[in-house]
């Protein structure tokens, strides 16, 4: 059972793709929606069996790769943390693919589509259910395979292949750290499998490991490249540039890939490594900044974004930063809450924004928008709990999370925590105010579109309005009901799946912080809420002045293009790279250095040369003779004062010699000969 | 005679051996314009082949670190200089591969090559019996001979059947490197034979160099078998050749001939002078250091498909000298793993080249794009060896590659480091190039008359892909056979050193 939970994706997958033709769109799209509902539902008894009954499954497929120390099996893992994945995974894909059939419906190449979305639900499963270091990254390199396909599904779009490009690139960054991380682990722990690893973890702790000719602290540095892993995935700050980029993607793709599962891989390691991070704290307080320098970053640049899935992208990315730095703070159990709950609003936002897309003639841009509430009531009232969710009302699922992970930010009394509890709180009231200003700017404003596109705007058929109906339930409830189980106190739930140190739990301490700083998000949250509301209904004026003046168009300038992250990246990172690449190790070397010193400048030197002999032929006796006398003469000499000139001769000199002979007299020889 | 040959499995090394000579001895009596029976004959002689071939690893030992198939023939008795042959676990690969590359390339130039055709099958007929005896002879000086004549029928395959006229120009970078590495090499054998009176490969392992004279000797290895990789200074050739070369030469170019240069390390520079190779190691770990990030980066900015894919063999070959140096039976295996998935990668990528070529005539990247709209098979085969060139998990290269690193991670660390950057760089190139040639629109402005791939050609890549799959999911299978070898190979080495 475990096992097809599993495999049926990916049978799924390869009957949609290569029988795609056979099957036809519908069969493709029957076919893998079934498989996708079974796998859910199989996933559902595991959770019950593992994570309820606390019966850890372990099956050990084959062996893989075998040589010397290295022992790699195909080994899957069922924990706790393993089968909430896995049950997150393919509820939202089960509901992304039957999304999927309507949203895609009129595209030739729907059972392409539908069997890419399979694979990727399959290496998602094989990344979540992995027992090693290296079956995992299989399934993280998997996921990066299908997201770049997933992204480039209409690949004449340059901007879609733009798009797709940097996604996989940004991404093999984090790869690479991953790489380095995993092998600094099979170098020093001879096992890359994570039971081996995460028992021998308190045994290595301040050791010292000597990488690239320096002494660093063994575990940190292994945290350290793998939470480099971790930001490539989760879009963290310095590598999130292709996650806004990616919404160039069939919005089904954003919903399942970008926000729900994929991204949320990074945090998934970190949990998944929490026994190797509670033993870094230097580490851990990096994780902590970067994670709330997201949090913060995106919430500000969703702010005055234009494009409707932009501005949920930025809020993934935002929310992303929130998961990173609680776990950051130890709280890993807090995370992974955060991402389950997170995966359903922000899904749901998504498939609610491509409904809205679909209505309004595939129009992305919000300020073309404006007064949809009554043209698609159905995605309006789906997209206002999702809103409301991911801004933290009190009693809807993102209340539950995200609330917790500023308290326990605050709770935790160091620097780094309120660090974060600062930006976390600051980032709350500004995702409170982008996301009214979304729901404002779509629904709630005056038509702002075409008259022929507002016309025709209509709310969508049954699949889309049940998928939308499917995860406004979680929405709305996981969060009260998961709560106590998953980070209730003395919940036995993660089992041994995730590890906190002792020094490091916080959660009673977040429980006793100071009511103001408790109400204190959640208060913001609701000025936000109220605060754009009231300015984007009768101060829309004002917000045109501000825009308008000099400072308020540098500041408009500066979050609308992304605190210029692309134009550094593009034009002087990459650009110098480019440069590198033709003009020094091309032109330079390749043609020029190597290409003179190689073949070319020694077939001319050799032609010049053997010119210059030959014109010693000139067939005159008194020449040939005369030559003779004279090299006799040298040569006798030389040997006469040998014992005298021996001293001062570096028999060395003579090799120079030869070689500049090739270099030096190179008069151009007359045309007559 | 036949009786003697098939039912005594020893003989089956000089069967094969032997096999492609009776092709060729075949071919020479057919008249020239008789195309058909002329294909037929050398399909069949390189398929059988291929068939013998694979008994070879059915029959062979696993349990045994040793020779096998071991046999000795006179040559010259009273010089000491005889004719032995053998395999272990590292050279039966190259055996299967050669064999297999050789019968794809036969089929790929099925209709391709319309000038000369017998003397082009001829080429490679005697080609594969030099690479076969390259891999399977065990001894020195008939090692460098058959090291050496491959070159005659690959300089005849770049020279003749090139594309353009710079393909003269193309022969003779190839000819002028890879003699002049070896110049040196042929006098360190001379050597070597007046200091141990024999050049037999198993006697010369009982025997201890100096320290200065394996130094020396090294060297002069090192020029040859440097060049074949080739490493960095002498790589120039190596695009040069791709480029020139017909389909069918790049595949065999790429698949099998640049492996000689790691074989020869692995066979000759390693057991041989095992100090001298940990001596040598840093300067090894740097050439390819920069090798890789070298060559990856100027793959960046090419506009020739060919070109883009020599570049990149030259940096997958640097991360096998890499995996070669780091002296541990992870590394080792990892190499000659990578060596193996790189032949079939880097030659599917050449054939993938060559399915355009053939049809429009250009190499040039910028002539292509969109081709997903009217060749969508094409585009499948394409993206799966972009991402096996890539190295993502689950292909033959990720294997190789990690194991490499593993490898080389416990010698040095910073060669490492550094040498993994090259996966960043090489999905830059490889990316790029994939989505140049195959998204985008159609550029009817400069190319019609699009088709897919035909039967011919998808049964040419299907080995290639499953053999990729194979080493991605279960190198088991080919690990089992290497183990004992190499990890004599890395005792060996070790003992002297020690």
């Amino acid at each position: 059972m475990y096992l097809l939970l599993i495999f049926l994706p990916l049978i799924g997958s390869i009957c949609a793709g290569l029988f795609g033709r056979i099957l036809g769109p519908f069969g493709s799209s029957f076919v893998t929606v079934i498989c996708l509902m079974v796998t859910f539902c199989l996933s559902l008894f595991a959770f019950y069996e593992v994570a309820l009954l606390d019966c850890c499954v372990y099956i050990k497929l084959a062996p893989w790769i075998n040589s010397e120390m290295l022992n790699v099996d195909w080994g899957f893992l069922f924990d706790s943390l393993t089968v909430v994945m896995c049950c997150v995974v393919t509820f939202v894909s089960s509901i992304v693919h039957l999304y999927s059939t309507e949203y895609m419906a009129y595209d030739p190449h729907l059972p392409r589509f539908m069997s890419y979305l399979s694979l990727f639900t399959f290496f998602m499963l094989i990344l979540v259910t992995a027992d090693n270091f290296i079956q995992m990254f299989v399934g993280w390199e998997g996921v990066g395979l299908c997201s770049y396909l997933l992204i480039n599904f209409w690949f004449t779009r340059i901007q879609a292949n733009k798009a797709a490009i940097k996604a996989m690139i940004l991404n093999r960054i984090g790869d690479f750290g991953l790489v380095i991380g995993i092998l600094i682990i099979f170098v020093e722990y001879k096992a890359v499998d994570y039971a081996t690893v995460f028992a021998l973890t308190p045994i290595f702790t301040n050791k010292v490991f000597h990488f690239l000719n320096f002494d660093f602290d063994l575990i940190s540095l292994i945290c350290f490249f793998l939470f480099i892993g971790a930001v490539g995935k989760s879009a963290q700050l310095g590598l999130h540039t292709w996650l806004p980029d990616a919404m160039e993607g069939p919005t089904p793709v954003s919903a399942l890939i970008h926000a729900a599962t994929m991204v949320t891989a990074g945090v998934f390691l970190i949990a998944r490594t929490s026994p190797l991070f509670e033993y870094t704290s230097s580490i851990l307080s990096l994780v902590t900044i970067v994670g709330a320098c997201t949090a913060f970053f995106a919430a500000t640049v969703g702010l005055l974004q234009n494009d409707l899935k932009r501005v949920i992208a930025y809020s993934t990315c935002s929310q992303l930063g929130y998961m990173v730095f609680a776990c950051g703070l130890s709280n890993y159990s807090v995370g992974v809450f955060h991402l389950v709950n997170h995966a359903f609003f922000k899904a749901l936002l998504f498939l609610g924004a491509g409904s809205i897309i679909h209505a309004v003639a595939d129009e992305q841009d919000m300020r073309k928008m404006g007064g949809l509430k009554k043209l698609v009531p159905f995605t309006y009232s789906m997209m206002v709990i999702g809103s409301l969710a991911l801004i933290g009302f009190p009693f809807l699922t993102g209340f539950y999370s995200k609330d917790v992970i500023l308290e326990v930010a605050y709770g935790k009394y160091t620097l780094e925590g309120h660090f974060s509890y600062i930006l976390g709180t600051l980032g709350a009231f500004l995702t409170a105010f982008y996301s009214t200003r979304l729901i404002y700017l779509t629904f709630l404003s005056k038509p702002n579109g075409y008259k022929s596109v507002i016309c025709a705007a209509y709310d969508s058929s049954y699949q889309i309005s049940a998928s939308l109906f499917f995860l406004v339930i979680p929405s709305v409830l996981i969060g009260f009901y998961a709560k106590d189980m998953i980070i209730g106190f003395g919940s036995d739930f993660w089992g041994n799946a995730i590890f906190t140190s002792i020094e490091n739990m916080n959660r009673i301490d977040s429980e006793f912080i100071t009511h103001f700083y408790k109400i204190l998000p959640v208060a913001l949250s609701i000025l936000g809420v109220t605060s754009s509301f009231l300015l984007y209904l009768f101060g829309s004026k004002i917000l045109v002045k501000l825009k308008l003046s000099t400072i308020g168009k540098k500041i408009y300038n500066f979050f609308n293009k992304k605190w210029f992250f692309d134009k550094v990246y593009n034009e002087y990172v990459s650009q110098f790279f480019f440069t590198i690449s033709y003009t020094v190790t091309y032109k330079t070397i390749d043609r020029g250095i190597i290409e003179i010193f190689g073949p070319m400048g020694l077939s001319s030197a050799i032609t010049k040369k053997a010119l210059y002999i030959s014109k010693l032929q000139t067939g005159y006796l008194y020449h040939y003779t005369f030559l003779i006398l004279t090299g006799l003469t040298l040569i006798l000499g030389v040997r006469q004062f040998w014992v005298f000139l021996g001293d001062f001769i570096d028999f060395k000199i003579f090799v120079l010699f030869l070689i500049l002979s090739f270099f030096l007299l190179n008069e151009k020889p007359s045309k007559n000969q | 005679m036949l009786d003697f040959f098939l039912l005594n499995v020893t003989n089956l090394l000089i069967l094969i051996l032997v096999l492609p000579l009776i092709g060729t001895f075949l071919l020479l009596f057919v008249p020239s314009s008789n195309h058909s029976a002329l294909k037929a004959i050398a399909l069949n002689t390189s398929c059988f082949l291929y068939v013998i071939s694979l008994f070879l690893w059915v029959f062979f030992n696993k349990s045994i670190g040793s020779f096998q198939f071991v046999s000795k023939l006179l040559w010259i008795p009273f010089l000491n200089l005889n004719f032995s042959l053998g395999i272990d676990g590292i050279s039966l690969f190259f055996i299967l591969l050669t064999t297999l590359l050789i019968f794809l390339c036969i089929l790929i130039s099925w209709n391709s090559v319309k000038t000369n055709i017998k003397e082009f099958l001829i080429a490679f007929l005697v080609m594969e019996f030099f690479l076969i005896g390259v891999f399977s002879i065990l001894d020195l000086l008939l090692f460098y001979i058959y090291f050496e004549s491959v070159l005659i029928p690959m300089y005849l395959i770049v020279g003749i059947w090139g594309s353009r006229e710079r393909k003269i120009r193309a022969a003779y970078f190839f000819f002028l490197y890879t003699l002049l590495g070896s110049v040196l090499m042929l006098l360190s054998i001379l050597y070597i034979y007046y200091q141990v009176g024999t050049t037999d490969y198993e006697v010369l392992l009982t025997f201890i160099f100096s320290k200065t004279e394996q130094k020396f000797l090294w060297l002069s290895f090192f020029g040859s078998f440097a060049t074949k990789v080739p490493m960095v200074p002498v790589h120039l050739w190596l695009p040069e050749a791709h480029v020139e070369a017909p389909t069918a030469g790049s595949v065999i170019l790429a698949g099998v001939l640049l492996k000689l240069g790691t074989y020869g390390f692995l066979r000759f520079s390693f057991p041989l002078f095992p100090e001298a190779s940990f001596y040598f190691a840093p300067i090894v770990y740097l050439l390819s250091v920069v090798g890789i990030v070298y060559t990856s980066f100027t793959a960046i900015r090419q506009t020739d498909f060919k070109r883009i894919i020599a570049y990149t063999s030259v940096a997958h070959m640097n991360l096998v000298m890499v995996g070669l140096f780091s002296f541990n039976t992870i590394g080792l295996e990892g190499a000659i793993l990578q060596s193996l998935s790189h032949g079939f990668v880097a030659s599917a990528l050449f054939l993938i080249i060559g399915v355009v070529y053939e049809r429009h005539h250009t190499r040039m990247v910028k002539y292509y794009g969109g081709l997903v709209h009217v060749m969508p098979l094409y585009t499948f085969i394409f993206l799966f060896f972009t991402m096996s060139n890539i190295g993502l998990p689950g292909t033959g290269s990720f294997v190789g590659e990690f194991l490499i690193l593993v490898g080389s991670f416990k010698t040095n660390t910073s060669a490492t480091f550094i040498s993994a950057t090259g996966m960043i760089i090489g999905g830059c190139y490889s990316l790029w190039l994939f989505n140049r040639i195959s998204y985008g629109n159609l550029k009817t402005q400069y190319l019609k008359d699009y088709i897919d791939i035909n039967k011919r050609e998808f049964f040419i890549f299907l080995p290639l892909i499953f053999g990729t799959i194979a080493i991605g999911l279960y190198p088991e299978i080919f690990l089992n056979s290497m183990h004992m070898s190499v990890n004599m190979l890395v005792e060996i080495t070790h003992i002297y050193t020690l």
